[in-house]
């Protein structure tokens, strides 16, 4: 398990991103809920903690994709593969995530750099 | 469903999606199934997407529906309730969704004239792509958004660029005078030419041009030239339908028509803006993409649903790596502020206000910052 931060210090309807490779973000719905996806959108190289937090649903911040926060599904194009999920935890005050052991899908362009080719 | 792109495609998955379970005609001018356009500009054109990349159908989608695709709808008789076809066939239905969209404009007497392109359609990005990569000296007509995105791609891969503007500064209408310089300079950041302020008079060349002719005199030479002057909404085929036109299909704010049960989505459409009071002709990917759901709610319930008001239009822009979007109208706004960032860092949070009140923001590499002044902008306006 990772740690994420401290509970209080993640207000509702606040994201956390964590710089795991691939980097992961922590959502605090408006209803109290937490949520751990990969952060980068599958699409475009886009941070969704900086997307737009409705109900169950993270819209992507450039396209407008909406990742569905508890299955990581996404809604409509142009993103077309979910994010992957992660568990997470709260223990003693502080949030940990547990990280999925599937494959991330990332965009081509994000899927390059890791790999080392560059873009 | 006249018209097979984005709003067509949003159209059909709405009427599924809120129930409708009858048949389904989607009618549509160009032979390819529903793709996204925005990457014709930019990585389609720059060869980093393929054509597979662009489908906005998911996989395994199954909408039910019949596709009538590479056929020009050329009426709609409302009387016996049925769109005619460019090949003689009549297609019947209760209800009727126009999405023909919008055509970019061509420059006067450039028919015929090889080297010479417009940027609308996936073959007119295939065309295109096709000559940039044997480079050359590129010249954009238009420092809109479809030219600047063009010039950045092209200087991507090697060309010599200019771009010619009629206006004094590029992309004052959508972004006003101050932040259209701004985000226009980031042509000669590369080295691109900037003309400003100068009129197209012609072009030159016999069979493949070789020229574009300025109104002061001077000849720019080209061996590509690309227009982008912006398009004009494809509703000539609804002359005389009764449908009332007036630049677009003019639509009540939820998509309604003049006529009952016939809705109008996307670049084709001019909604009523309840913000603004008056009627405009969106032409972003994002309108064509959400405002479909209220349309077929509206249609479906035959216009007895009270409309919301939608999001403010919100569109994006990559030119030169720099990642460039807007939410709101600049139009009407009385001041300009950068709220965080530099100018000449190309790193930019402004906010338009009118009376003290935001109404547009920009940003230029600031997606963070740019959705908390978008969402508040959606809150307040």
């Amino acid at each position: 398990m990772i740690p994420a931060c401290p509970l209080a210090d993640l207000p509702r309807g606040e994201a956390f991103r964590l710089e795991t490779d691939p980097p992961v973000s922590v959502f605090h719905t408006e209803d109290g809920e937490l949520f751990a996806l990969d952060d980068t959108c599958t699409h475009q190289d886009a941070s969704l903690a900086d997307g737009w937090v409705e109900d169950c649903w993270v819209e992507c911040p450039l396209h407008a994709s909406k990742f569905n926060l508890k299955t990581g599904e996404v809604d409509a194009p142009p993103a077309k593969l979910p994010v992957r999920t992660h568990q997470v935890v709260v223990e003693d005050g502080m949030i940990y995530v547990k990280l999925s052991t599937a494959a991330p899908n990332l965009p081509h362009c994000v899927a390059r750099k890791l790999a080392g080719a560059g873009t | 469903m006249v018209g097979a792109s984005l709003a067509g495609l949003s159209a059909a998955r709405s009427l599924r999606k809120q129930g409708y379970d009858g048949r389904l005609v989607v009618i549509g001018d160009e032979l390819h199934r529903p793709y996204d356009r925005p990457p014709l500009s930019k990585e389609f054109l720059a060869g980093t997407l393929g054509e597979e990349d662009l489908t906005l159908e998911a996989d395994g989608e199954d909408l039910s529906a019949e596709w009538l695709l590479g056929v020009r709808a050329t009426g709609l008789d409302h009387t016996a309730r049925a769109v005619r076809l460019a090949d003689g066939r009549e297609v019947h239905a209760d209800g009727f969704v126009i999405a023909t969209g919008a055509a970019a404009r061509t420059f006067p007497g450039s028919e015929g004239l090889a080297g010479v392109h417009t940027l609308r359609t996936l073959d007119d990005a295939r065309a295109l792509r096709d000559e940039l990569v044997r480079g050359g000296r590129l010249v954009v007509i238009g420092g809109g958004f479809i030219g600047a995105e063009v010039a950045s791609t092209a200087y991507a891969l090697g060309l010599e660029v200019t771009v010619i503007e009629a206006a004094p500064t590029p992309l004052a209408g959508p972004l006003g005078e101050t932040m259209g310089a701004v985000v226009s300079a980031l042509h000669a950041d590369h080295g691109v030419r900037l003309l400003c302020g100068v009129g197209v008079k012609g072009l030159s060349g016999e069979r493949q041009v070789d020229a574009v002719l300025l109104e002061d005199g001077r000849s720019i030479p080209a061996d590509i030239v690309v227009v982008g002057v912006g398009a004009r909404p494809c509703v000539e085929w609804l002359e005389g339908s009764g449908v009332v036109l007036d630049n677009g299909v003019k639509c009540g704010a939820d998509g309604r028509t003049s006529l009952a049960g016939v809705v109008a989505v996307g670049d084709c459409a001019s909604w009523y803006d309840p913000r603004a009071g008056h009627h405009r002709r969106v032409e972003h990917w994002t309108g064509a993409r959400e405002r479909p759901e209220a349309a077929i709610a509206t249609l479906l319930a035959g216009g007895a649903v009270e409309p919301g008001v939608p999001r403010p239009p919100y569109f994006w822009s990559d030119q030169y790596g720099v990642k460039i979007q807007f939410a709101g109208h600049a139009t009407g706004a009385d001041s300009v502020t950068i709220e965080d960032g530099a100018a000449d860092d190309r790193n930019v949070l402004a906010v338009y206000r009118r009376a003290g009140n935001p109404v547009a923001v920009l940003g230029m590499n600031q997606p963070r910052l740019f959705m908390r002044w978008r969402k508040q902008l959606a809150a307040t306006s």
